[in-house]
Parts: C-alpha cells; sequence; structure tokens
C-alpha cells in the first residue's frame, strides 16, 4: 500500500529503533520512561480548575495526579511540535479534517467524524486511565521491561481495536 | 530542566512518529483492521532496541526500571475499553497531538474527547478503588519475575519471536 502521502516516508524499523534509542536515552538522562495518558488528567485537572476548584483540590485522583506541567506533559507537547516540524520539512503537512479511510466508508461530512472521534476519545481515555497506561506507557514502557501488566493491557488495547475496527468498517 | 528533557524527547518523538507515518487515522486503523501493520513494525522495533538497552543500563546499575502493577481487573477491562475507544477514535493518546501537528484536525476531537474522558474517571476513581482494582492484583511483575529464570534468557526469546513475528508480516506483504 504505498500512497502518494507515503513519499519521503522513513523505514518504521529504522525510526522504530531510532524511537528505542531515544527511550534509553530519555531513562538514562532523565529517568523517565515513555508515557502520554497521566498528562490528560493533569489537563483535565487545569481546566476543571475554571469550574470547580475545589472538586480538583478534593478528589483523589487529581491529589494523586496534580494539574501541573511535568516531564510528560512538556513530552506530549514536544510531539506536536515535532510532528509539525517533521511535517512542513517534509512537505508532508496537511490540513484535513475526515481522514481518507473514513472518506471512502463515510463520506466527506465532518460532524460524524468530529462526534465518533469526541466519542471515541471520552472511552479510550477512560480506559486507558484505568489501564494504568496507554500504548506508550503500557505498550512501549512497558513492553520493553517484560512487564506483565504491559503484556495483559497491550493484547487487550489491540483486541478492543479489532473488534472496533471490525464494527466500523464491516463487511469490508 | 526535567521539563526541557520532556520537551526535547517529546519533539524527537514526535519527528520520528511522523516520518514513519504512524501518527495518522489511516495506519492506526489500517494496523487494527490487520491490513497494514505500519505501527506494529514501528512499535516492535523500539521495543527490541530499548528492552537491551534499558536492561544493558540496568544490569550495569545505571538505569532503575519502573513496572506497573499487573491488576488483572484493570489492566483487562480497562485495556479492552481503551482498544474500543481507539477503534473509533483512530488516535492514540500520545500520537493525537503529533496528528494535529500534521494537520489532521479531527483529533482535536478525539483530544477534547481524552480530556473529558480523563475527567470523568478522576470522578470515578474511588468507587473503582473497591471493584475493579481488587480483581486479581499480581503486583509489580516482570516475565523474568514471573518464570523466575535469568532476564537475558527472556530477552533473547522475546527478540526472536519479535522478529519472526516481523518476518511473517514483511511475507505477507502487511
Amino acid at each position: 500500500m504505498i500512497s502518494q502521502t507515503d513519499r519521503g516516508a522513513w523505514s518504521p524499523y529504522v525510526a522504530g529503533a531510532l524511537s528505542g534509542l531515544l527511550a534509553v536515552a530519555s531513562v538514562l538522562v532523565a529517568g523517565k520512561y515513555l508515557g502520554a495518558s497521566t498528562t490528560f488528567v493533569r489537563g483535565a485537572g487545569m481546566l476543571e480548575q475554571f469550574v470547580s476548584p475545589e472538586a480538583v483540590a478534593t478528589l483523589s485522583y487529581y491529589v494523586k495526579e496534580q494539574p501541573i506541567f511535568d516531564w510528560q506533559y512538556l513530552f506530549v507537547l514536544g510531539i506536536f511540535a515535532g510532528a509539525y516540524l517533521a511535517a512542513k520539512l517534509g512537505k508532508d503537512f496537511k490540513v484535513q479534517a475526515v481522514p481518507d479511510m473514513w472518506q471512502e466508508r463515510f463520506g466527506k461530512a465532518q460532524a460524524p467524524r468530529a462526534v465518533v472521534a469526541f466519542l471515541g476519545g471520552i472511552v479510550a481515555m477512560y480506559g486507558a486511565r484505568l489501564a494504568g497506561g496507554c500504548p506508550s506507557g503500557h505498550g512501549l514502557s512497558g513492553l520493553t521491561q517484560m512487564a506483565l501488566s504491559g503484556f495483559i493491557s497491550a493484547a487487550f488495547f489491540f483486541i478492543g481495536g479489532i473488534i472496533m475496527a471490525r464494527i466500523v468498517y464491516r463487511g469490508r | 530542566m526535567e521539563l526541557i528533557y520532556g520537551l526535547v524527547t517529546g519533539i524527537i518523538f514526535g519527528f520520528l512518529t511522523q516520518k514513519a507515518r504512524v501518527l495518522r487515522y489511516d495506519k492506526q486503523l489500517g494496523a487494527l483492521r490487520l491490513k497494514d501493520l505500519t505501527i506494529v513494525k514501528f512499535m516492535l522495533s523500539h521495543i527490541i532496541v530499548a528492552m537491551v538497552g534499558i536492561y544493558l543500563l540496568h544490569d550495569l546499575g545505571l538505569v532503575k526500571l519502573s513496572v506497573k502493577s499487573a491488576v488483572l481487573g484493570p489492566n483487562i477491562v480497562g485495556g479492552l475499553l481503551f482498544g474500543l475507544g481507539w477503534g473509533l477514535l483512530g488516535y492514540c493518546p500520545g500520537t493525537s497531538l503529533g496528528a494535529v501537528g500534521e494537520g489532521r484536525m479531527d483529533a482535536l476531537w478525539g483530544i477534547a474527547g481524552m480530556l473529558v474522558g480523563a475527567a470523568i474517571f478522576a470522578h470515578t476513581y474511588d468507587a473503582l478503588q473497591a471493584t475493579v482494582y481488587t480483581w486479581g492484583d499480581l503486583g509489580k511483575l516482570t516475565l523474568p519475575g514471573l518464570f523466575g529464570i535469568n532476564h537475558w534468557i527472556v530477552i533473547v526469546a522475546l527478540g526472536a519471536a519479535y522478529v519472526l513475528i516481523l518476518r511473517a508480516i514483511e511475507r505477507k506483504g502487511l
């Protein structure tokens, strides 16, 4: 499946191996394993502070994951900047509201895609926090350390994902 | 300083994931539909390199492991929920920011949803403590610890298994 947008792509083996070296360097230099989903709790806490500061100050989960900027928060923001840089330099930046594969199945309308992405985001993040991590924390960092929690969680990430993908693209 | 390390690590990670084209919906759903396993190639390559590197440095006493507890209830229920949501959203938490970085605006709706999901979780966490979190707590186990054997035996076995999986993927042209 080589589409036009794959022009200028790096081999996933090379990029993956380099990101593995990056992960090792991060642990060596900063003592930090890659992860992303805790940042969404901190971000939610920052936003909820505007509405109900007392909830954020007292709820045990917000006390555990304080609404502050930490290593991972900046890591996640950095992903945005790095991807923007790579896309711009590689002339691969493209504003698109509805992904190609979705368009083939459901058409160009933006609203259905927005609603499904929003609802999917709610379910995905609730699950990631319950599982204790996402494909970075459990998937990459967990499997790197051969953690049992990583193998179990990553297996169920894919099981759930494959089930939903079959539902969304049934008959195709 | 910690914040600067985080930012720099994120920028490089975002750069690499964009170059490998693993940020976009089509690649994530391509993997979940078992049609294009680019993200699996990326993840397994990452894991092979990092696994060897981290355990080498750990043996030298230079780094600490940070293993999350294996608790069957939350790992399985949460994992499944994440997967179902992932199949709808088509982005994962970290890469959703990268997807916006390369212009995929639908990822913004996903990020909004994920912030809401995180808030709902924070409000239900205490209730979960007494239920799901108590189901099957196995502690901070690793596979070498589980089998009670030297970690390098497991690393070599897993590394070989990953390479075989990648070869099978290439043979099938995925």
